[in-house]
C-alpha cells in the first residue's frame, strides 16, 4: 500500500481524539487503498500489531485483492491470490463470518500473505446482515481479540462498504500494484523520494521516511532534526533542479535523527513527467558517509606518504652529506659483496673517478679485491654485530702503501637476514707513525727517568754529604771559636805577666835602668800591647761570627757619644797636633742603639783617621736623613786618602798600608773589618769616600732606631 | 777588723792561679806599700781570708780546685768577711763574666791583662771608697748586707 507522506507535524492529543481524527478522515476520504492504509497505521500505532493487510473483494470478479498491509513481505503480496469462490479458503469462510475468526493453525495449501502462526480475520461490513466486503488480517494479538482493533475493523467495514461501490476497482487493482511497487522500493535500502519540483514531498519510502517524517510518538530531537533534513533537502533540490533534465548528482548532508550524528549522501535526482500531475523529481540518497570517511583518511595516509617520502628524501640527502664529510672511506656492500653506496673518499679508493692510468686501474682492482675479501670474511661471521681488521691497501692513485683499519657492521632485516655491510676505513700511517714515535718518546722518558733517578739518587747523596759537611762544619764552627776565645784568654794570662813585669821595670820597681835598657823596654811593652790588640780584635771578630755579640739597645745622644770619644782618645789627639773639631748637622734625633757598638766603630774611625793624617784636620759631622729614618756619622780626614782600587780592600781582614805600630798606638788591622761587621750588626753601613793624598771619608750610616735581630 | 786597725799598711790578698802573674802583683803592691798575703785557688782563698781578715781580695774568677765566683760567694756570705771587699779578676772579656762577678758578690771588675798601676789605683780607689762606708758603719753601730750596698 502506497503511502501519501504525511504531514510533518504530529498528531498529539489523548485516544479519543486520535479515533476522532481518524474518523474525521475517513468520513473526508474517497479512496479505499487511503482509507485502509490509514486503517493498518492507526492499528499498528494502537495495538501490538506485527503483521497487517486490509483483503477487499472486487464486485465483478471475486478476487480479494490486497489494498494495505503492515509487515508482509513483497514476495508475500505478490504471491498472494484468493477467489471469493474458494469457499473451504479459512479466509473467505471468515468473510461470511458475522464475528472475527481466530486462526491458529493452516493448511499449508491455503494461502495467506501473514507469515504468522495464528491470526484473526476480521469481516469488513457496513453491517452484520450483509456479507463481508474485505476482511482484516491481524497477527501479533494473541487469541483475545482487544476492543480497539474491534472498533477498528467495525469503522473500516463501513469505510469500505461505503466506498467499494463508488470506486472502480481497476483503481484498486492498479493500486494493488502501486503497492507492491511501494514495498519494492522499501525494499531498498537507499532512500528514495518523490517530490514535486518544490521539493515537497509526495512519496518517500521507508528509509527516507526515517530521515524526512517523524512518527507522533517521536522525541523534540529527532522532529527537529526531520524538520531541517527537509529544509536541506529542498534547498539542495531547488538549487539545481531548475532548468535541469537529466540525472543531476550532488552531496548532501543530513542528520541522523535517531543519533544526532552527519550522514553525507549522494543525491541523485531526476525528472519524471506525469501527464496528469505534471512534473515530479525522483530523488535517491546514497550514504556515503563511510565512503567519504575511507576517502579522507586514504587522502590523509597519502599525504603521510608523501610527506614521509620527502623526508626520507632529505634523511638520505643529509646522510649522503654526512657520510660525503667523513674523511674515513665508507662503504656499504650487500650480501653478494656488491659495493651499493660509498662516501667520496672510498670513492677515490675503489673507483679512482676520471684516472685512466693502468697502474691505478689495477690499484683499484687489488684494493677492491682486498676489501671483497675482509667482506666476505664479516659475512661469513654472521653471528657477530661488529668485525675489526687491519688490511694492506694502496694508494692507486701513488701506489704508497696504505694500511688501514677496517671496521664493519652488520644491518640485518627485520626478519634478521643480513643485509648489508657498512664498512669503515682508518688510515694507520699516521697512527703507526705516531706508536712508532710514541715508543721512541716511552724509551726516551723511560731513559731520562733512569738518567733523573740517577741524578736524585746522587743529589741526595751529596744533599746527605753537605748536611754532614754542614754539620760537622757548624760543629768545628762552634768548636774553632770557643778555640779562639780559650785561646785568646790562654794568651793573656802570659801576656799580662809581660806587660806586668816591664811596666814594673820601667817604673824602676827593681832599681833605675838604663836609658838603653829603658828604650829596650819600651819596644817589649808596645809589641805586647800591641800584641794585646791583636788578641782582643780577634776575640771580637770571633763574638761577631759566632753570633755571640748580642744587641743591648739603650737610646742616647751623638753630641754625647762625640764628647765621649773625644775625650777617650784625648792624648793621641793632642800628640797628633790636629785639629780635630765634631758637627751635628740640622736636627739629630736620639739615637735607640747600642750605644757600646756605636761607640767602638766611631773610635775606631777616629783613631784610624788620627793614624793616617800627618797633618791638616779631622772633621766628624752628624746628620739625620729623615726619609731613610737613618743617622750619619762622617768622619773626614784630610791624610794620605786610599786609591780606588783598595776602597774594598781596607774592609778585609788584616789590611793595613803598615801594620808596623812605630806610630805609637798599635793598629791591627782590624779595625775596619770589625767596624763593618759591628756596623751590619747595627742594621747600618760604612762607606768609604777617599781620593790619594786628600784625605779620605768614612761614613757610618745607621738606623735611628735597631731593629731587634 | 781589728787586725786592719792594727796593720800600718792595707793586706791585700791576692788570689791568682798563675805564679807569675800572682808574684807580679804582690811585688808591685809590696812597692806600691801594700801588705801582701797570696793564694792559689778558691779554697786556699777562703782559708788565708779568714786567717787573715784582709782589707781587700783580688780575686782571680779562673781557679782551680773551687772558682773565684764561688769563693766570692762563700766569703760575701760569711758573718766573719763579708765587709772584705772583693776585686774580680779576669782574662775573659766575654760578656756574661763581669755579671757573674757582680752577681757573686764582687765589689769592682777588672779585666786582665791589666797592669800593675791601673790595679793598684782601682785597689786604692775602692779602699778608699770603702773606709768611708766602714766608717759609717761604725758610727751607726751595725753591719748591713754588702750585697745591698754594692747593688
Amino acid at each position: 500500500m502506497p503511502r501519501v507522506a504525511a504531514p510533518v507535524a504530529p498528531i498529539h492529543g489523548v485516544e479519543s481524539d486520535a479515533k476522532l481524527a481518524f474518523v474525521e478522515f475517513l468520513l473526508t476520504s474517497i479512496d479505499l487503498q487511503e482509507s485502509a492504509r490509514r486503517a493498518v497505521d492507526w492499528l499498528v500505532a494502537h495495538a501490538p500489531v506485527t503483521e497487517a493487510a486490509v483483503l477487499v473483494s472486487e464486485a465483478m470478479s471475486n478476487d480479494m485483492l490486497l489494498v494495505a498491509e503492515h509487515g508482509i513481505s513483497s514476495g508475500a503480496i505478490m504471491d498472494f491470490a484468493l477467489n471469493r469462490e474458494d469457499g473451504s479458503h479459512p479466509l473467505i469462510l471468515a468473510l461470511r463470518s458475522a464475528e472475527p475468526v481466530y486462526i491458529d493453525s493452516i493448511a499449508p495449501h491455503h494461502r495467506v500473505p501473514v507469515e504468522a502462526e495464528s491470526f484473526h480475520v476480521i469481516p469488513l461490513r457496513a453491517d452484520a446482515s450483509e456479507a463481508g466486503q474485505g476482511i482484516l488480517l491481524v497477527a501479533g494479538l494473541g487469541p483475545v481479540i482487544d476492543s480497539e482493533t474491534i472498533w477498528l475493523g467495525r469503522t473500516l467495514g463501513k469505510q469500505v462498504s461505503r466506498l467499494l461501490g463508488r470506486q472502480l476497482l481497476a483503481e484498486t487493482r492498479f493500486g494493488q500494484e502501486r503497492m507492491l511497487l511501494y514495498s519494492i522500493i522499501n525494499a531498498v535500502t537507499d532512500p528514495i523520494l518523490l517530490t514535486d519540483t518544490e521539493g515537497k514531498l509526495i512519496i518517500a519510502n521507508t528509509h527516507a521516511e526515517k530521515l524526512f517524517a517523524a512518527p507522533e510518538e517521536a522525541s523534540e530531537g529527532w522532529r527537529r532534526a526531520a524538520a531541517l533534513n527537509n529544509m536541506l533537502f529542498s534547498a539542495a533540490l531547488s538549487t539545481s533542479a531548475v532548468g535541469m533534465t537529466e540525472l543531476a548528482r550532488r552531496e548532501l548532508l543530513l542528520v541522523d535523527p535517531l543519533e544526532g550524528s552527519d550522514l553525507l549522501f549522494e543525491l541523485l535526482s531526476s525528472r519524471a513527467k506525469d501527464e496528469r500531475q505534471g512534473t515530479y523529481v525522483v530523488s535517491i540518497l546514497r550514504n556515503v558517509t563511510d565512503l567519504a570517511r575511507a576517502k579522507e583518511e586514504i587522502e590523509e595516509s597519502y599525504r603521510t606518504l608523501r610527506i614521509a617520502q620527502a623526508e626520507v628524501r632529505d634523511e638520505r640527502h643529509r646522510l649522503d652529506l654526512i657520510i660525503d664529510s667523513v674523511a674515513d672511506p665508507i662503504l656499504v656492500t650487500d650480501q653478494e659483496g656488491d659495493i651499493v653506496l660509498m662516501n667520496t673518499p672510498a670513492e677515490r679508493l675503489f673507483n679512482a673517478p676520471g684516472v685512466e692510468d693502468e697502474g691505478t686501474l689495477r690499484r683499484v682492482r687489488a684494493t677492491g679485491a682486498n676489501l671483497t675479501s675482509f667482506v666476505s670474511n664479516v659475512l661469513t661471521r654472521s653471528g657477530e654485530q661488529r668485525y675489526r681488521g687491519e688490511i694492506q691497501l694502496a694508494d692507486p692513485l701513488n701506489g704508497r702503501p696504505l694500511p688501514v683499519e677496517a671496521v664493519a657492521g652488520t644491518i640485518l632485516s627485520e626478519q634478521g637476514e643480513l643485509m648489508w655491510v657498512v664498512t669503515i676505513l682508518h688510515d694507520l700511517t699516521e697512527a703507526i707513525e705516531k706508536a712508532r714515535l710514541y715508543e721512541q718518546l716511552k724509551q726516551a722518558s723511560v731513559e731520562l727517568e733512569r738518567k733523573v733517578q740517577e741524578a736524585t739518587a746522587e743529589l741526595a747523596e751529596q744533599n746527605e754529604l753537605l748536611r754532614r759537611q754542614h754539620i760537622e762544619l757548624e760543629q768545628a764552627s762552634a768548636l774553632k771559636s770557643q778555640f779562639l776565645a780559650n785561646m785568646s784568654h790562654e794568651f793573656r794570662t802570659p801576656l799580662n805577666a809581660i806587660l806586668g813585669y816591664t811596666h814594673m821595670l820601667l817604673n824602676n820597681v827593681t832599681g833605675q835602668v838604663t836609658d838603653p835598657q829603658r828604650k829596650s823596654l819600651t819596644r817589649i811593652d808596645s809589641n805586647s800591647r800591641h800584641l794585646l790588640a791583636l788578641i782582643n780584635d780577634i776575640l771580637d771578630i770571633t763574638r761577631i761570627e759566632a753570633g755571640r755579640m748580642p744587641l743591648n739597645a739603650t737610646s742616647f745622644g751623638i753630641g754625647e757619644l762625640f764628647d765621649e770619644v773625644l775625650a777617650e782618645l784625648e792624648p793621641i789627639i793632642k800628640r797628633s797636633n790636629l785639629a780635630v773639631t765634631t758637627k751635628v748637622r740640622g736636627q739629630v734625633p736620639t739615637l735607640r742603639s747600642d750605644r757600646q757598638k756605636v761607640k767602638q766603630v766611631v773610635l775606631n774611625l777616629l783613631s784610624n783617621a788620627l793614624k793616617f793624617t800627618p797633618a791638616g784636620s779631622v772633621t766628624m759631622t752628624a746628620s739625620y736623613d729623615a726619609k731613610a729614618k737613618q743617622v750619619a756619622i762622617a768622619v773626614k780626614d784630610t791624610g794620605v786618602g786610599i786609591p780606588a782600587e783598595d776602597h774594598a780592600k781596607v774592609f778585609e781582614d788584616f789590611r793595613q798600608l803598615d801594620s808596623s805600630p812605630a806610630r805609637g798606638y798599635g793598629g791591627t788591622g782590624l779595625g775596619l773589618s770589625i767596624c763593618r761587621r759591628l756596623a751590619n750588626i747595627l742594621g747600618g753601613s760604612i762607606e768609604l769616600d777617599s781620593t790619594p793624598g786628600k784625605g779620605s771619608t768614612f761614613i757610618l750610616r745607621l738606623p735611628a732606631k735597631a731593629r731587634r735581630r | 777588723m781589728s787586725a786592719t786597725r792594727i796593720r800600718e799598711q792595707p793586706l791585700v790578698l791576692v788570689v791568682e792561679d798563675y805564679q807569675d802573674a800572682r808574684e807580679m802583683y804582690a811585688a808591685y803592691l809590696q812597692f806600691s806599700g801594700f801588705e801582701v798575703a797570696e793564694a792559689g785557688n778558691g779554697i786556699e782563698a777562703i782559708e788565708k781570708t779568714l786567717e787573715l781578715l784582709p782589707d781587700i781580695v783580688l780575686m782571680d774568677l779562673a781557679l782551680p780546685r773551687m772558682d773565684g765566683w764561688e769563693a766570692t760567694r762563700r766569703l760575701k756570705n760569711d758573718e766573719r768577711t763579708r765587709h772584705i771587699p772583693i776585686v774580680a779578676l779576669t782574662g775573659h772579656a766575654l760578656a756574661g763574666h763581669a755579671e757573674g762577678a757582680r752577681e757573686a758578690g764582687c765589689d769592682a771588675f777588672v779585666t786582665k791583662p791589666c797592669l800593675p798601676d791601673a790595679l793598684v789605683a782601682e785597689i786604692k780607689r775602692l779602699l778608699e771608697q770603702h773606709r768611708g762606708k766602714s766608717d759609717n758603719e761604725q758610727d751607726s753601730g751595725r753591719a748591713p748586707k754588702a750585697s745591698k750596698k754594692r747593688s
